[in-house]
């Protein structure tokens, strides 16, 4: 029976494995060193902030693994043979004719002075999370933390220390949060909430050194505007990079992951790799070689199980979309809407505020044809089904706005601002679009 | 502000306990004139009970009803027993010891509290409601911003089965234990409320009436919680509403206004299963003798059950009676709100729930058929059995244990909607229709789930909706409630409630949007 040896238990892996299970009788393995059962990353934060125990963030209970016969071993991969197709692990080795690489990511660091010192982490595994609860319990141990990096790990982690009510130093890079990403009224309406938190803010500010006590602790930063600001917690959350140092000396062939083309194949035919390791060769579409999102993670593991099933698949990750949640406030994506650094120059922006609460709405299109490209929308859910339609179909701007009560998906007796926002587009453009109502027929006939 | 909440939570706990004392005492001296009304209104032929009660009750005063309790309790068994021994069948006393001990202490008690009826109401009822909404408005602030808040249930000792729910638990069964079974310990409560209850039904209130009274209360001041926990959410706003108005005008105000008007006390929104005596002889001709409205009630019953529901249920899901209008999802909804997260998600819980629930349906609709039967046949039995032993089984195994007891003394270890989920005969049969023939799903965001599990770990009834949504599945399961906590707590907009078309509603391939069309189409085939 063919062995799938998989590196790594997160959601990659483990779609992976589901799957391939799905499909076949093979063995499976799934080797890990960070934990015994598969859990969700994204979800470590509720456990910090006493939402849900540690159990509650396992998706399978601890029977699924043996029910499907998926083996679990707990251990660090120290170095792939691929000559004798084996791995080694610190006592063992195990032997497989298929490879799956889905080790994940890494937290950046970029050589601060101070960053290994005690009670400097970053937010990204199961031992971050427990290293945060020994580091941070509450807020007479942790007098203030500093968070460094304004990504959605960093608002997390500020997010998380707040519920404890810890006093929290916000380091950001940019001039304003976020906004390599996002255009900048979304941006400006999350500065707002983050200080509507209590979360002190400091934008433009980069981290100069950490400074450490007597102890090898740490107990302040020091700015680059020259600020030292005290704190016995330092939070590194400048973005992740691939998970592949222990990589370096075998003749897979890595860039800043593991190089795979779109059949997530590596240069050596039996290894594979997928999910936040994994380096595309070739961009697809507008997607960055190199992505480091729950869904796709899931998505590639389910494409690898084909392609060892027998049914050679490419990656096609579709549409993009994305979502994420910055503190009360919830941020849906369709599509693409590019911050102004990044914006290509046909790309144009409606953007829509509501007057007093924190919601608003951003639609990139085509400048010339009125081409509906994408849709960032803050507070107000949206239904993905038929955005992703709408791409498909290359719909045009009025179109959407016609339509757009369809992909409202907000619960029953929200308010909704359609007419608001249309309102305001009629305004800017000089159209006379009304919005049409809701139709079960349209929303599931694809019409 | 943690001061105003300390002073409040101070003023309830003095509340509760004046309450909880109120079972063991006060002074009752019971009257010559007490007993003869008794007796003669009771129809008692026992002349060894007359005899002897006369002598060991009339003209004694005791503290605390324990004492009169044991009084009535020895002399009707002595009683009784004589004449068993004796073959007097006729003259064997029927009603149960604690019955009589109520209704006998209810006329006797003398001093301060029944003097005092509103001041006590108000060292009971009012340091309660005080108390509790002093601990609870702050949170207007103390929360912060509007939005989801769950911070810290998992580290409070009370919501996270420390040992304050453990005594929450301990004194909701210990309350649903004299409720339902030493009703005579409750005669004191029944004093702080009978200026209200003489106002509406014109009668003196019995425990029966301090209950409702209290779900009343207890699910007003909750709503408020509700109110303030979910203000960001208006689908929770408008549901909290609901089931309150429900309770409070159909559970508890029309009936006993319906008994101040010579009619019979019933909640019209109760529907049989789960009012399962609704069939039961003495009630079908309580509703036949009271001419015009009983025989409307009595159709009325039928209509809700067989048409009203299932097409309610047809359009909208379960969620229009269970979380919407229903006394025991009210309760859960507001007092049980706290403990949500409890239900266990398990897969073996769910094998129990489905042979639970299920068999507890076969039961109620087993035992109204042999009322029927007996009831138009004039037969006691059926093929062997008591109608009547049967009856009494199930109102005691279901009606008190299960639906009270358990159903809410549990809430703090096992969940709000322990009765809802494990033994709800309605509930069951609602789950059928919305299972296979309703308009009612939860919509999975296509590919938008990250795997949380904040929707799991908040649904009351125990369901794994991560399960589900992870995988782009719509949720359609008979036990859901609708409450919408799963749509309310998921942080990336991925589960929404919705009545749409039946076609398409349930989804079983794992449609996961993102992955482009040939993948899915592939996937979908397997």
């Amino acid at each position: 029976m063919e062995h799938i040896v998989i590196i790594g238990n997160g959601i990659a892996g483990v779609s992976a494995a589901r799957h391939i299970r799905k499909l076949s009788d093979k063995k499976i393995t799934i080797v890990s060193a960070e934990t015994e059962y598969f859990f969700s990353r994204t979800a470590l934060m509720y456990v910090y902030m006493g939402h849900m125990k540690f159990k509650h963030i396992q998706p399978y209970e601890n029977w699924f693994w043996k029910k499907n016969r998926i083996d679990l071993v707990q251990g660090y991969v120290t170095k792939i043979d691929a000559n004798r197709k084996e791995i080694v692990l610190e006592n063992t080795t195990i032997s497989y004719d298929k490879l799956i690489i889905a080790t994940g990511s890494k937290p950046n660091k970029f050589g601060w002075p101070g960053q290994d010192l005690q009670g400097v982490q970053g937010l990204y595994s199961k031992q971050d999370l427990d290293n945060l609860e020994k580091n941070a319990p509450n807020k007479e141990q942790c007098k203030r933390a500093v968070i460094v990096g304004g990504g959605l790990i960093g608002i997390e982690m500020a997010e998380m220390l707040r519920s404890r009510k810890i006093p929290v130093t916000f380091l950001v890079r940019e001039e304003s949060f976020w906004n390599g990403v996002l255009p900048k009224g979304e941006s400006a309406l999350i500065n707002e909430h983050i200080e509507e938190h209590h979360i002190d803010l400091r934008l433009g500010t980069n981290l100069k050194e950490i400074i450490a006590d007597e102890h090898g602790c740490a107990k302040a930063v020091v700015t680059d505007k020259g600020d030292t600001i005290a704190c016995t917690v330092v939070g590194l959350t400048a973005g992740v990079s691939p998970n592949v140092d222990f990589l370096k000396e075998t003749d897979i062939e890595i860039g800043r992951g593991v190089l795979v083309n779109r059949f997530l194949e590596t240069n050596n035919k039996d290894i594979y790799a997928i999910g936040d390791c994994a380096e595309q060769r070739e961009a697809i579409g507008q997607r960055r070689t190199i992505e480091a999102v729950w869904y796709t993670g899931r998505m590639m593991g389910e494409t690898v199980a084909q392609t060892i099933c027998g049914n050679p698949l490419e990656y096609k990750p579709g549409h993009w979309f994305n979502s994420a949640k910055f503190l009360d406030i919830e941020y849906q994506t369709y599509g693409w809407v590019f911050s102004e650094q990044s914006k290509n120059e046909y790309e144009e922006h409606f953007h829509w505020r509501h007057a007093k609460e924190k919601i608003c709405i951003t639609i990139a299109f085509h400048k010339e044809t009125k081409q509906f490209l994408g849709i960032n929308t803050f507070g107000i859910r949206m239904r993905h089904a038929i955005f992703d339609r709408w791409l498909t179909q290359e719909k045009n701007m009025d179109y959407v706005m016609e339509y757009l009560k369809d992909a409202n998906f907000d619960p029953e007796f929200y308010k909704q601002y359609e007419s608001e926002i249309i309102s305001k587009y009629n305004a800017t453009y000089g159209t006379t679009i009304t919005a049409k109502k809701k139709s079960w027929k349209r929303i599931f006939n694809n019409v | 502000m943690k001061t105003i909440k300390n002073i409040g939570l101070v003023i309830f706990l003095i509340g509760l306990a004046t309450f909880a004392s109120l079972t063991v005492i006060g002074t009752f001296k019971v009257t010559p004139e007490i007993v003869d009304d008794y007796l003669t209104a009771k129809n008692i032929q026992s002349e060894i009970f007359i005899n002897d009660i006369n002598n060991t009750l009339v003209n004694k005063e005791f503290n605390g009803i324990s004492g009169l309790a044991a009084v009535v309790s020895s002399t009707l068994e002595n009683a009784n027993a004589q004449h068993r021994k004796n073959k007097e069948y006729n003259k064997v006393i029927y009603t149960k010891p604690s019955d009589m001990a109520a209704e006998i202490g209810k006329k006797s008690g003398t001093g301060f509290i029944v003097e005092n009826k509103g001041l006590m109401w108000f060292f009971t009822f009012g340091f309660g409601i005080i108390g509790a909404l002093l601990f609870i408005v702050p949170n207007v602030i103390f929360l912060g911003k509007k939005g989801i808040k769950n911070d810290g249930i998992y580290h409070e000792n009370a919501t996270n089965r420390g040992w304050i729910a453990w005594l929450v638990f301990i004194f909701l069964v210990s309350f649903y234990i004299i409720l339902y079974f030493f009703s005579e310990y409750t005669v004191n409560w029944t004093y702080l409320v009978d200026p209200i209850s003489e106002s509406l039904s014109g009668n003196p209130a019995g425990h029966w009436f301090v209950y409702g009274f209290m779900y009343c209360v207890v699910m007003s001041v909750m709503a408020v919680r509700m109110y303030i926990k979910y203000r960001h959410n208006t689908y929770q706003m408008v549901r909290t509403t609901s089931v309150l108005f429900f309770q409070i005008v159909f559970a508890f105000l029309i009936p006993e206004i319906m008994v101040r008007l010579q009619m019979p006390y019933y909640d019209f929104k109760n529907a049989f299963p789960l009012d399962y005596d609704f069939f039961f002889q003495w009630n079908i001709k309580s509703l036949i003798n009271t001419g015009g409205i009983g025989l409307f009630i009595l159709v009325w019953g039928i209509v809700l059950t067989l048409v009203i529901v299932p097409v309610m249920v047809y359009f909208f899901g379960k969620r229009w009676y269970c979380s919407w209008v229903c006394g025991c999802g009210g309760l859960a909804e507001t007092l049980g709100d706290p403990y949500r997260q409890h239900s266990s998600k398990s897969l073996f819980s769910w094998k129990v729930e489905r042979w639970l629930v299920h068999l507890v349906l076969v039961f109620a609709v087993a035992m109204t058929a042999m009322t029927l039967y007996s009831f138009f046949t004039d037969a006691n039995t059926v093929l062997g059995i008591k109608t009547q032993t049967v009856q009494n089984s199930y109102s005691i195994l279901i009606g008190a244990v299960f639906a009270g007891v358990i159903g809410t003394g549990f809430y703090p270890i096992f969940g709000n909607r322990v009765w809802c989920r494990f033994g709800c005969p309605l509930a069951a049969y609602l789950g059928f229709v919305q299972r296979f023939k309703s308009r009612f799903r939860i919509t999975t965001n296509g590919g938008q789930c990250i795997s949380c599990g904040n929707c799991s770990t908040y649904c009351e009834q125990g369901i794994d909706v991560r399960a589900y949504a992870q995988k782009g599945e719509n949720i359609v399961r008979s036990s859901c409630v609708g409450c919408g906590v799963c749509s309310a707590v998921c942080p990336r907009g991925v589960l929404k409630l919705e009545n749409g078309p039946e076609e398409g509603r349930i989804n079983p391939t794992q449609v996961l949007l993102g992955n482009d069309v040939d993948l899915m189409d592939l996937v979908n085939k397997k």
